[in-house]
């Protein structure tokens, strides 16, 4: 009896020791994301805060690193943003909307669900050759703000429709009811009702589809987002620049100033990022509370 | 009370008592037009606007095809897919489009060699151990991680993952695929955790009490309770993730060379199809040329391997989830 107690006593002590060395084992993996970012950050932080001067947000850029900043790049990103935002939280939120509320449980909604769902996962490259194809040739938009906005929206349309259906979700029946109860209609029940208290989690899908879209690279390469432009657009029309691609234009060079300032470039975007992030945590607080 | 009625727009105003002047009865009616025109409207509207995503599926499609038929017309589509030699850009033009798979291929698996455990292991930290103060820590910090731009992680993988990379490999090139690879998972973990967290979050308590009570360790429960019950979204979310290593861009385009290379050498410079499509639009090619097809068919080819991945993930976490 003796004897197998301990044994038992020995088989729970190793059991115990295995679970406490997969704990830190677990524990070490899961510090990898956070180290990985802290490296990151101290990585470009070195880099780039020498560069991290006014010049860099006054000039344009340049062949002499001396002289060069990403003034067009800003105010290129800038627009941009400015385009999208208003076109891009319609259609989304339309689409939530009538996905949420109107649509039946029919075929045709089953399959724009499926739809949006592989969309999201369509690599941004693939929107790139549609905005080169659909804008820039197509509708004759050339390398314009325009073209970039366009293709950038459909790029993050599919982000908004699934935040903006969850927060819509989320909205409980019984405000709906009492709205109907009321003797508001089908619309006046979604516009007064039910779109007011989903619209925190709406602007916080909505800004982390504007950061995505800030940082993104790839399909405006593919429209042609010039490197090079020393003017701010004046129209739609115009050619343009944004940060990422600026950035990108400047680690391409061979010489060592330039990693600089794609560093002190990649310090204004990362920057710019977080405030949007936090903007998106704040409003998320809120919301939960409310509900 | 019959709601369906109410929702159809037949409200009060319409069978409530009649207005005594007319005037009201005027204003009241014009607004209920006004209302009951909204009402009719705007489903219209916004059906329109969830139409849009298809019209955009029906226009990567449609796009995509149609050039790459164009493509097809100069190459032939045996040579793309079986040739083993791709050199668009100078003579003798050869359009093979293996050394970009295998290029496309060599990344994705180092990516998940370092994200897959990595992932896993911290949704398993996140759901099973940790207290919740460090989870209301830690998750802010991996959303953060995902939103970095992926030039943020191009630069980084120049500058501080090829010098570590080349110190403990010396022979290794600057452009190379292993640091490359490395970022690009990096770059993925959070998509690993985040998805199979929730997974895991969704197996309900009262298994893992059942384990616990039979005197099941935490690494035993997640382990044998758990991780079977959560399976299919840890799956689905490695596939998800391999499907986003596959189409990143600028990670591999910064990192990992412009040399088309057929190999499984992680330390030589590579090519992937993604980097070969930036490779072409940042250069002047002409549109109607064999390079500009070339794009096309690559977009294709990518397009429709992110496409099946993202299908079998869903596919995945749809037929093998465990109802409880």
């Amino acid at each position: 009896m003796d004897l197998l107690r301990s044994a038992n006593r020995e088989q729970i002590a190793r059991r115990r020791k295995i679970d406490f060395c997969l704990h830190l084992l677990f524990a070490a993996a899961t510090s990898v994301g956070v180290v990985a970012l802290c490296a990151l950050l101290i990585d470009i932080l070195i880099d780039g805060i020498g560069r991290l001067r006014p010049e860099l947000f006054e000039h344009f850029p340049s062949r002499r690193a001396d002289r060069a900043g990403m003034k067009s790049a800003i105010v290129g990103s800038m627009y941009m943003l400015g385009i999208m935002l208003p076109i891009s939280f319609m259609l989304g939120v339309g689409a939530a909307i009538w996905l949420e509320e109107y649509a039946g449980r029919g075929r045709l909604t089953r399959l724009i669900r499926l739809n949006i769902r592989t969309l999201a996962g369509v690599p941004s490259i693939v929107y790139g050759i549609l905005g080169l194809t659909l804008f820039v040739r197509m509708l004759m938009l050339q390398r314009s703000l325009l073209a970039g906005a366009f293709t950038m929206t459909i790029l993050v349309l599919p982000i908004i429709i699934v935040a903006a259906q969850e927060a819509l979700r989320a909205v409980p029946k019984s405000r709906r009811e009492a709205a109907y109860a009321l003797g508001a209609n089908k619309w006046q029940t979604v516009s007064r009702a039910v779109l007011p208290s989903a619209l925190p989690g709406i602007l916080t899908g909505v800004i982390l589809a504007m950061s995505r879209a800030i940082g993104e690279t790839a399909p405006l390469i593919m429209i042609g987002a010039l490197t090079y432009v020393a003017f701010l657009p004046k129209s739609v029309l115009d050619p343009f620049t944004v940060m990422p691609i600026q950035i990108f234009n400047w680690m391409s060079r061979p010489q060592p100033e330039f990693h600089e300032l794609a560093a002190a470039g990649i310090l204004v975007l990362l920057a710019l990022l977080l405030l949007m992030n936090f903007a998106a945590i704040l409003l998320r607080n809120k919301y939960s509370k409310q509900i | 009370m019959n709601v369906e009625r109410l929702r159809t727009g037949q409200a009060v105003g319409a069978t409530g008592p009649k207005p005594k002047r007319a005037r009201a009865a005027g204003a009241r009616a014009f607004r209920n037009g006004r209302r009951s025109v909204m009402n009719r409207l705007m489903p219209v509207l916004l059906g329109l606007c969830a139409s849009v995503s298809i019209i955009t599926s029906v226009g990567i499609v449609y796009t995509l095809v149609s050039e790459t038929i164009f493509f097809f017309r100069d190459v032939p589509i045996v040579e793309f897919l079986t040739g083993t030699r791709w050199s668009p850009l100078f003579e003798p033009k050869s359009f093979g489009i293996l050394p970009l798979l295998a290029g496309t291929l060599l990344i994705t698996v180092i990516a998940c060699a370092v994200a897959m455990p990595v992932g896993l292991a911290s949704a398993i930290y996140l759901s099973e151990y940790a207290p919740r103060r460090m989870r209301n820590v830690v998750k802010p910090i991996l959303e953060v991680l995902a939103g970095v731009p992926t030039i943020v992680y191009g630069y980084f993988a120049l500058s501080f993952m090829t010098p570590i990379v080349r110190a403990i490999f010396p022979e290794t090139g600057i452009f190379n695929a292993l640091s490359a690879g490395i970022v690009v998972g990096i770059m993925i973990i959070p998509m690993v955790t985040s998805l199979s967290e929730d997974a895991m979050n969704a197996v309900p308590k009262s298994l893992r009490d059942g384990a616990y009570a039979l005197g099941a360790t935490r690494f035993e429960s997640a382990l044998k309770i758990v991780l079977p019950a959560a399976l299919s979204g840890i799956v689905a979310s490695f596939v998800l993730a391999f499907s986003r290593a596959v189409g990143e861009t600028m990670i591999v385009t910064v990192a990992a060379g412009a040399t088309p290379n057929l190999t499984v050498n992680p330390l030589e410079s590579i090519q992937t199809m993604t980097a070969y499509i930036v490779q072409v639009s940042l250069g002047d090619t002409q549109r109607g040329s064999i390079e500009y097809g070339s794009i096309f068919a690559v977009g294709t080819a990518l397009f429709v391997i992110t496409l099946l991945l993202n299908l079998l993930a869903q596919y995945v976490a749809g037929k093998f989830r465990e109802e409880y």
